[in-house]
């Protein structure tokens, strides 16, 4: 079953084509890496899959719905798909806890004591039941990033995002979130990760997407990926990072 | 000089219930701004072309003119139109609120504008509706970042409210004046009223930074 399936995706800013014809699937429990040099495009594919951008052209289908469709209720769709950011992005007014059980309260209107049940399994899960009450500011970049995993899984997501989740990290800190996302693949989540982490691609996805300058250059199970790319461009740019 | 301070004391009790006129009519034109200001600056980040229309003109129009024109135009042309015989209580609160909106409004669009985008698209992200997200997520951050300001507002709306003196609104103002021409001393009412009106404010500004470090709690 195939939980992203992208059509003909194209992306303009203004006269900027950031995106070109891009078509690719995941399927259901699969792990997908999304790599490639800066300005590649990566980011702004996977933001589309969630509509924090509006495609120019072609078909974004989640979970057997098409996103795209211009009637389509945006709000409900988002519900299902998961998204990390580089920066968090937690509330900051709020305490962890309330930044977990937030989202499940008023969308999914579950009550208080059943989100907040949850919330402190999913806390448990990240290695944070301690911090339930302390408010964003008071974490490392490990710990934000390990609540916003864990406030983005609250919401029951059939697929997550990752944008660069280890990129604004001190470098100590990398691995235990990480360590949570090898922990969430495991568990059988369909990931989508855009990532500078060629360990962690080689190690848990499934799949390498490689783009470049809007376009997918090249697609294909990380060990191949790494070892004998196929295409100029993939071979340049693994030579320059590893 | 001959200060003399006891002649105004029959006065006082007349001139302290000014306090509660001033601070009735200041109340309702602060909530009323406050809320108009909101909605207002909605309007100026709203995605359609007509609201953000509509909001700015609006704030140019009680921004570009004096206030005390527009407490005139409330409340002598007002009757004039409509026949309604406008109180000064309701003129009052209607200018004063009117007025402070379009100040408001300015200030919390800033404070919305300097919200983190991520904000917005972590909400966004999590499938909260955009209502629930600009009462939960995001005005609360404005709104914290903006309470100086705000405060300011409400300061200048404290002080400015002696104006409605000059539509005979019995303000504290009005009183120190009723009293001064009774007594033909007019220092010691004028120093009086100044006094309390320090005070209103000076209360004015513990109650903003009470309110800023209950805010503060999350850092």
């Amino acid at each position: 079953m195939l939980v992203i399936k992208v059509e003909n995706l194209s992306k303009k800013f203004g006269d900027n084509e950031v995106l070109k014809d891009i078509s690719a699937e995941v399927k259901k429990g699969e792990v997908v890496s999304i790599i490639g040099p800066s300005g590649s495009g990566k980011s702004t594919f996977l933001r589309c899959i969630n509509l924090l951008e509006k495609p120019t052209a072609g078909k974004i289908f989640v979970a057997g719905q098409e996103l795209t469709d211009p009637k389509i209720n945006v709000t409900k769709a988002r519900e299902k798909v998961g998204m990390v950011f580089q920066h968090f992005h937690l509330f900051p007014h709020l305490t962890v806890l309330e930044n977990l059980t937030y989202a499940p309260m008023k969308v999914k209107k579950e009550t208080k004591t059943v989100a907040q049940e949850k919330a402190r399994e999913l806390l448990l899960k990240v290695g944070l039941a301690e911090k339930a009450d302390a408010y964003p500011n008071s974490l490392s970049g490990g710990q934000k990033q390990r609540v916003a995993i864990a406030r983005a899984l609250s919401m029951e997501p059939d697929l997550m995002l990752f944008d660069e989740p280890t990129s604004a990290l001190d470098p100590e800190m990398v691995k235990e979130v990480l360590d949570v996302m090898k922990d969430l693949a495991h568990s059988g989540m369909t990931m989508a990760v855009v990532t500078h982490e060629m360990g962690f691609a080689r190690e848990v996805a499934d799949r390498v997407l490689f783009l470049d300058e809007g376009r997918l250059v090249e697609s294909g199970e990380p060990i191949p990926f790494f070892e004998n790319p196929q295409t100029e461009r993939a071979k340049s740019f693994l030579d320059k990072i590893l | 000089m001959n200060l003399d301070f006891s002649q105004i004391v029959p006065y006082i009790p007349f001139m302290l219930e000014g306090i509660w006129v001033t601070i009735r009519f200041v109340i309702v034109a602060i909530i009323l701004g406050f809320i108009l200001g909101t909605l207002l600056a909605l309007c100026k980040i709203s995605s359609i072309r007509l609201l953000r229309a509509i909001a700015g003109s609006y704030t140019s129009i009680f921004r570009g003119t004096p206030l005390i024109l527009q407490l005139m135009l409330f409340h002598y042309a007002v009757p004039q139109l409509t026949g309604y015989d406008i109180t000064p209580f309701m003129s009052a609160i209607l200018a004063f609120g009117l007025n402070s909106a379009a100040y408001v409004s300015e200030i919390i669009r800033a404070g919305i504008q300097a919200v983190d985008k991520g904000q917005t698209e972590a909400a966004k992200a999590l499938g909260v509706p955009y209502r629930e997200m600009m009462i939960d997520i995001i005005l609360p951050q404005a709104m914290k970042n903006i309470l100086p300001a705000l405060m300011n507002e409400f300061i200048t709306l404290t002080k400015e409210s002696a104006l409605v003196s000059t539509i005979g609104y019995l303000d504290l103002m009005r009183r120190s004046q009723v009293v001064g021409s009774s007594l033909f001393r007019n220092f010691e009412p004028l120093l009086f009223v100044g006094v309390i009106y320090w005070l209103m404010v000076t209360g004015l500004s513990v109650l903003g930074r009470m309110v800023e470090r209950r805010l503060n709690v999350s850092d």
